[in-house]
């Protein structure tokens, strides 16, 4: 239905996404998506980091970062060891198995 | 309609033809496999933050689903950072979006038409012009409308005198001009409503960042703000900085104290309060009582207070089968009416769309938000919020998560979190429209 110039670019990149944060069921087409526990916590982290934790402003990124240290950090900031602004208040809603999901999900992305 | 673009006219024919040749009551899957044509359908309704966010969500998750996304503007002017327009910090093409990444990076087919019903039956939205779009499943995000003499004497013309600037766009400019226009002296006021509405701080940081163009330009001037609550979102934080950036140029009346407005009389500009008592401003923003936007109860989502209930696991309606409803129109527990939330939300609902439709299973979700307000140049706040769902499918705070900026935070805290919301903004803006 879609002929646009866009396409297969758009194709590749999402090739990329689905293995960083959803698992694609290996049947026969069409695939079954379904989406993983880590790509769903790190949902809202995209509102201030930026799409992919790619930040276009003044917050600091979290792409490019390896899952180990996203999750130090992350977890840092939930103990207070660390002193944020906003990180602290936010870090202490989630616990350490669901900080190690979405440190994985932004070190996975490409 | 006339001036839709050749290429969105054919999009919408296409997407209305594809659905008369197919049966509605096949499963999505089975369709697919026979016809070739996309996997499913979705429609989504309305193109602020959580429509568009769940519209460009579902196309990433899975683009093997077909997504229409129906709104009648082709620009989307934010709420958010409004309130800097109104200041004089920033203005409104600053704070104005188009859809064009969407359609030409996502795959999203944008028809820019207003969609007027909804069949829960047969599975249709009904857009302006009279096509039908059918869907598997539909996501309504769209907003909120204002209740007209809700308070009385507050109708749609009135919004002309007495601009409400709760919907970002001409209103926005309304209230600019007027505040450019006031003598220095002249009273400005604003009429906060009662919870539930859009963007609780919004009213505060209204009032700061007015006062702050007033403390410039027009100094003998002053700001009351009546209100119909007893308290109100940062309180703490904002009445310090109101003491510390305006002394003696803000004032808050509390419902207890008669800050409640019973009605409105717009050719006198005046504000009448419970008691009462008449209050004449020369510039008078009223933020009315608000409900969901008007597809929401033509869809039959809404309760019989406006807002539509949903399951925070899903955000499908309680109501009916098949209808997702995000952002502002939804009841969304413990979570606070904002573009951040709309945007958590879009993308839970996006998610378990993307579920359903391949019959795959969806983890919990859980929810972040924050919200920073600007009061001044370089002071900045804010507020977080941690919800996870509980068993009856409602968003509650996480215990011991979230909260406001420190009371004693220095100078250097708070030059940071105005520093941050600028972040917030170009981030949250180019997650939902790039």
């Amino acid at each position: 239905m879609l002929h646009d110039p866009w396409r297969p670019a758009f194709l590749a990149l999402i090739a990329g996404l689905m293995t960083a944060g959803a698992a694609v069921a290996e049947t026969t087409a069409p695939k079954a998506v379904s989406v993983g526990e880590g790509a769903l916590l790190a949902g809202p982290c995209a509102a201030c980091h930026g799409t992919d934790g790619r930040s276009p402003g003044s917050i600091p990124a979290i792409h490019g970062r390896p899952a180990d240290a996203v999750a130090e950090f992350l977890l840092k900031y939930r103990s207070g060891e660390l002193k944020g602004t906003v990180m602290n208040r936010i870090a202490a809603g989630f616990t350490p198995e669901q900080i190690k999901a979405i440190a994985d999900h932004f070190g996975a992305v490409k | 309609m006339n001036r839709l673009p050749s290429l969105t006219r054919r999009s919408l024919l296409t997407a209305a033809g594809a659905g008369a040749g197919l049966s509605l009551f096949r499963p999505a899957a089975s369709r697919a496999a026979t016809t070739g044509a996309a996997k499913a359908r979705v429609v989504v309704v309305g193109g602020g933050f959580g429509g568009a966010t769940a519209a460009k969500t579902i196309r990433r998750l899975d683009p093997a689903i077909e997504v229409t996304l129906v709104e009648p503007s082709r620009e989307f002017v934010t709420c958010p950072f409004s309130n800097l327009v109104l200041g004089g910090l920033r203005d409104l093409p600053s704070i104005t979006h188009r859809y064009d990444a969407l359609s030409q990076k996502h795959g999203v087919k944008v028809v820019h038409a207003a969609a007027t019903g909804v069949d829960p039956a047969a599975r249709t939205v009904t857009v302006s012009g009279g096509l039908t779009l059918p869907y598997d499943r539909l996501i309504l995000s769209p907003g909120i409308d204002i209740r007209w003499n809700a308070v009385p004497g507050y109708d749609e013309p009135a919004a002309d005198v007495l601009p409400h600037a709760w919907k970002a766009g001409a209103q926005t400019a309304l209230l600019r001009r007027q505040l450019q226009a006031l003598e220095d002296g002249g009273l400005v006021i604003i009429a906060a409503p009662a919870n539930p509405f859009r963007c609780p701080p919004g009213p505060y940081e209204r009032a700061s960042l007015i006062a702050q163009y007033l403390k410039t330009h027009k100094p003998r001037s002053k700001l009351l703000i009546l209100d119909a609550k007893d308290a109100f979102s940062k309180q703490g934080l904002f009445t310090d900085a109101w003491t510390k950036l305006y002394p003696g140029l803000i004032e808050w009346v509390p419902a207890s104290r008669d800050g409640k407005v019973v009605s409105v009389e717009p050719k006198e500009k005046v504000l009448v309060s419970e008691f009462g008592e008449r209050h004449k401003g020369a510039v008078v923003n009223v933020i009315p009582p608000q409900k969901a936007g008007a597809i929401a109860d033509a869809a039959g989502v809404t309760d019989d207070k406006g807002w539509a209930p949903v399951d925070h696991r899903t955000f499908e309606s309680r109501k009916v089968p098949g209808i997702h409803v995000v952002g502002d129109a939804c009841i969304p527990g413990a979570m606070p009416k904002s573009a951040f939330c709309a945007t958590a939300q879009a993308k839970v609902a996006a998610a378990a769309v993307v579920a359903a439709l391949n019959g795959t299973s969806l983890p919990d979700p859980q929810f972040i938000n924050t919200c920073y307000s600007l009061i001044g140049d370089g002071y900045g706040i804010s507020v977080a919020g941690v919800y996870r769902v509980n068993a009856q499918g409602v968003a509650e705070e996480v215990p011991n998560s979230g909260g406001v900026s420190p009371k004693d935070a220095d100078a250097e805290f708070r030059r940071k979190e105005a520093l941050y919301g600028e972040g917030w903004y170009r981030a949250i803006t180019a997650d939902t429209f790039g």
